[in-house]
């Protein structure tokens, strides 16, 4: 049946309209409708994880973004507005992506239903970070009502160049684990964004505060990875037992600025462990896929 | 380059022909396409597929990297991969406006075929995914006046003028910051030449870019505006209506000989804006990247100008026109200068450092009319055969009398050259102008009626870190000032074939197989009663070839 899942959401606009195409099961007609989120284990034995990211020394100067080119962008703001790549307050480090890199192999999580949003405000990605399931649904809005183009360049899922001239939302999802994933516009080249893309729900960015919150993990080995787009990455295991709250910290400092900021490493290799765990099943989820269906 | 190579593939294609009938085609053919690819296709695009072959580094837009399954010009929605067709229309055709070459005369359709597998090798997903299936793009609506200004509205309110420009010359302001999916600068297409189009430049292919994006390029797809509600199909359709608009009907051909003709004493037209042009023919002279003498260039931003002349008997002028996307030198134009340099090679001679830097533009004379087909050399003359120039350049007013004995050596002659320049929405417009007589007898020609009259042109774009060796330059064309009484127009050309000889023979040549393939071309144009009313420089010649 993996077949067949993978050509629904493909020809989902057909099915729609009542074109049973493939498989003619008239059951599995609504694709990824799963009847109820179910774990692929015992919600009993959970777990959870909290922690901090903090940052040591001076934030590089902000740096100004020059929206002379789009007047429109400039008002929205009643200052210049910055580049806010390294957003420290009070010794806490915000959008950094933290998620569990490994520890997880092997386990099917159902897709995050609600869709994460990334705003295009006063010509800057809001948030700038993001973090997404493998599927789930990534909404790109224009709330500037000015010409964007939502430019993304991964590595291992298939790219896309949307254009929003007016306030408008466009649908994506992603097939393939990914962190990171650059998204830029083209028309003002000061935006920059990145998503990240991870086959279970235990991802987030870090907000002002710098903390961070991943629940309900099952008990286990974890090692939790934390990205900045300007300080790279870092890594700390940890065990999670049942009912227990793990903490975790990360401390960027100063000199990592310019360090290697890995972008689509394919780092959590499911693809394999997939095959080994369904073997002889043609494994064509994992195929780097076309955006979303209901954006053609 | 690209005429060596086909020669080659010539050969390639015959070796390959003659035991290969009855081999069968399936397993063999992957082995097959690897011997192809490596021979054909791996000096661009990279024994490993990765777009870094030995050559790459001399051209923009870079050669395409396989293995990241990304191609610009397909028939599937953005971001999904190309079709089988799509592959191999590219490879049949290659991309216009960019160093790919078509291989269709050059290698037999089987190792097409096999070469089209093998990249696709390089793209292990190919494997996995089914092959996608194609848009459905129905078909164009027939173009007419209200559909063109429909589209003009939306290409407005899209903002299609971000990178392209009002006029769609590819100056738009985010144009000098456009990058590709490897960070390489790409610059937005000037839509006023559509013959460079990548994927063609038919109303239908136009609209079909706009349908699918092209993947790996700031490019974007406008599917999604149509599935929103913001606009219907039909209006995208009016959209590449109007696009298709703003090029000439036919790409203008080169033609050997420039006509001035004559005007009443005193007409001659001092001004850019001045009326009397508007009836002057215009003539396009394709430029090319200097790349003979060291320091070379390989990414020229001008490649072409149109010509236009005039003469009273007393004084003679010419009206230049060309593309270019900045006046420079401009500021906001500097990082784009800055990371061309640092991503073209070859780095000969000192280093090119980012500056402000005017634009430039040159016409070559010889010293005196030759008698037959001696010129001097085409690069600005030698040692012994030195050449006559006006140099033009954007910051100063007038133009410069020169003398050169090859690009390294030239001198400013005294006096100057009248000029008159405007740049306007992506586009230079010089007037040079000079007696017939030469103001000194040291090294100025002496223009003459009725005679073809050697020229050539130069041109530079400072903000492309244009200067000296580092530019685009011509072959030698003739200018020919028309005598009292009107010749026969057969006459001009008939003078150019004698003095070209054998050249003339492969200009037609070329020009009757390329008329061959516009012809089948011709029938995408749904109304040809719909002309460029936009473009001045249309040249609206039906035997038109493009250049080279
Ligand atoms: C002289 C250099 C050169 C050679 C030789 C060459 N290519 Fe290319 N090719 C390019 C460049 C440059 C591009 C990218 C153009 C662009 O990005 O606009 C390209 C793009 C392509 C594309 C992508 C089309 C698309 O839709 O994006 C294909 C397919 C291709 N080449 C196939 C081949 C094959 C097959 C061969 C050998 C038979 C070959 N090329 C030989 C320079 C070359
Ligand atoms: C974000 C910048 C940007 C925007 C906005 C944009 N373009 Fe482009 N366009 C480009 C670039 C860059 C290229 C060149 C791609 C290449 O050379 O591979 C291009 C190429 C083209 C081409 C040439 C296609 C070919 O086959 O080579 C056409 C036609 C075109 N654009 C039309 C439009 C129209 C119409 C709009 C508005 C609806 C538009 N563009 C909006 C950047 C843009």
């Amino acid at each position: 049946m993996r077949d067949a899942h993978w050509i629904f959401r493909i020809l989902a606009p057909l099915l729609i309209l009542g074109l049973v195409v493939a498989c003619g099961d008239p059951d599995n007609g609504v694709p990824d409708e799963p009847e109820e989120v179910e774990m692929p284990f015992d919600m009993e034995t959970a777990g959870h994880v909290q922690g901090m990211v903090m940052y040591e020394g001076d934030p590089p100067p902000p740096e100004e973004m020059d929206m002379s080119s789009e007047p429109d962008c400039a008002d929205h703001w009643d200052e210049i507005p910055t580049r806010d790549v390294v957003k420290v307050s009070d010794g806490h480090l915000g959008d950094v992506f933290i998620y569990v890199k490994e520890g997880l192999e092997g386990m099917d999580f159902p897709t995050t239903r609600e869709a994460v949003v990334m705003d295009q405000l006063g010509c800057r990605y809001t948030p700038m970070v993001i973090g997404a399931m493998t599927g789930q649904t990534v909404t790109f809005r224009n709330s500037d009502g000015l010409l964007h183009n939502v430019n993304a360049t991964p590595e291992h899922n298939r790219p896309f160049n949307i254009s929003q001239p007016v306030n408008m939302d466009t649908d994506r999802t992603f097939a393939s684990h990914e962190v990171m994933i650059p998204v830029r516009c083209d028309v003002h080249g000061w935006m920059r964004g990145y998503v990240g893309v991870v086959e279970h729900p235990y991802h987030q960015v870090t907000g002002q505060g710098g903390t961070f919150d991943l629940s309900d993990l099952p008990p286990g080995e974890y090692v939790i990875e934390a990205w900045h787009s300007q300080l790279g990455t870092q890594e700390q295991t940890v065990t999670v037992e049942t009912g227990e709250t793990a903490q975790v910290s990360f401390t960027f400092s100063e000199d990592m600025l310019g360090s290697h900021v890995p972008l689509g490493d394919p780092i959590y290799p499911f693809r394999g462990n997939h095959a080994a765990h369904e073997a002889g099943d043609q494994d064509h989820d994992h195929a780097p896929m076309a955006p979303a269906p209901e954006g053609r | 380059m690209a005429r060596r190579l086909r020669w080659l593939g010539m050969g390639l294609a015959w070796l390959l022909v003659l035991p290969g009938g009855e081999v069968a085609a399936q397993d063999g053919d992957l082995e097959r396409g690897r011997e192809v690819y490596d021979r054909w296709c791996a000096s661009c695009h990279g024994v490993e597929g990765d777009g870094l072959g030995p050559a790459a580094g001399y051209m923009l837009p870079r050669p395409r990297d396989f293995t990241r399954g990304l191609y610009q010009i397909r028939t599937t929605a953005g971001g999904e991969i190309p079709t089988d067709d799509d592959i191999m229309r590219m490879i049949n055709e290659g991309m216009p406006g960019t160093t790919m070459p078509g291989w269709q005369d050059q290698l037999s359709r089987r190792d097409r075929e096999a070469v089209k597998d093998y990249i696709k090798s390089f793209y292990p997903p190919f494997e996995t995914m089914d092959e996608p299936e194609p848009l459905d793009f129905g078909r164009a609506p027939r173009a007419n006046e209200e559909r063109i200004a429909e589209g003009r509205i939306f290409y407005d309110s899209i903002e299609c003028w971000q990178c392209h420009g009002d006029a769609g010359r590819g100056y738009g302001p985010s144009a000098p910051e456009l990058e590709d999916d490897r960070d390489y600068p790409i610059r937005a297409v000037d839509l006023t030449k559509n013959w460079k189009f990548n994927g063609g430049g038919s109303v239908e292919e136009v609209y079909r870019r706009l349908r699918t994006g092209m993947d790996g390029t700031p490019m974007p797809a406008f599917s999604d505006l149509v599935d929103a509600g913001f606009m219907t199909d039909e209006q995208l359709w009016n959209l590449a209506h109007f696009v298709r608009s703003l090029a000439p009907e036919d790409p203008p051909r080169v033609r050997e000989v420039i006509r001035a003709d004559k005007v009443e004493p005193g007409e001659v037209p001092r001004t850019v804006r001045d009326e009397a042009w508007d009836e002057v023919e215009k003539f396009y002279i394709p430029l090319v990247a200097q790349i003979i003498v060291l320091p070379r260039w390989f990414d020229p931003a001008i490649d072409g100008v149109w010509v236009q002349a005039l003469h009273d008997g007393d004084e003679i002028a010419l009206r230049l026109t060309w593309h270019d996307r900045s006046r420079s030198p401009d500021p906001a134009w500097m990082q784009w200068q800055e990371r061309v340099i640092e991503v073209m090679e070859p780095v000969e001679g000192d280093p090119v450092e980012p500056a402000p830097r005017p634009d430039r533009f040159a016409v070559q004379f010889p010293p005196e009319i030759p008698d037959g087909m001696e010129r001097p050399y085409f690069l600005m003359g030698s040692s012994d055969r030195p050449v006559y120039l006006w140099r033009w350049r954007s910051d100063q007013d007038g133009a410069e009398p020169a003398r050169a004995r090859g690009m390294h050596e030239v001198e400013a002659l005294s006096g100057s050259i009248e000029a008159d320049a405007l740049w306007e929405a992506g586009r230079w417009q010089v007037v040079l102008r000079r007696s017939l007589e030469p103001a000194a007898d040291d090294g100025r020609l002496r223009f003459e009626t009725g005679v073809p009259i050697p020229i050539a042109f130069f041109a530079w774009d400072g903000d492309n870190a244009e200067e000296g060796t580092r530019g685009s330059v011509s072959s030698w064309f003739f200018v020919y000032l028309r005598e009292e009484a009107p010749v026969s127009t057969y006459v001009a050309p008939l003078v150019a074939f004698v003095l070209t000889g054998g050249l003339g023979l492969v200009v037609v040549a070329r020009a009757q197989r390329r008329e061959r393939t516009l012809a089948e071309g011709a029938e995408d144009d749904p109304d040809p009663d719909v002309g460029p009313d936009t473009d001045p420089d249309a040249d609206p010649d039906p035997e038109a070839r493009p250049p080279p």
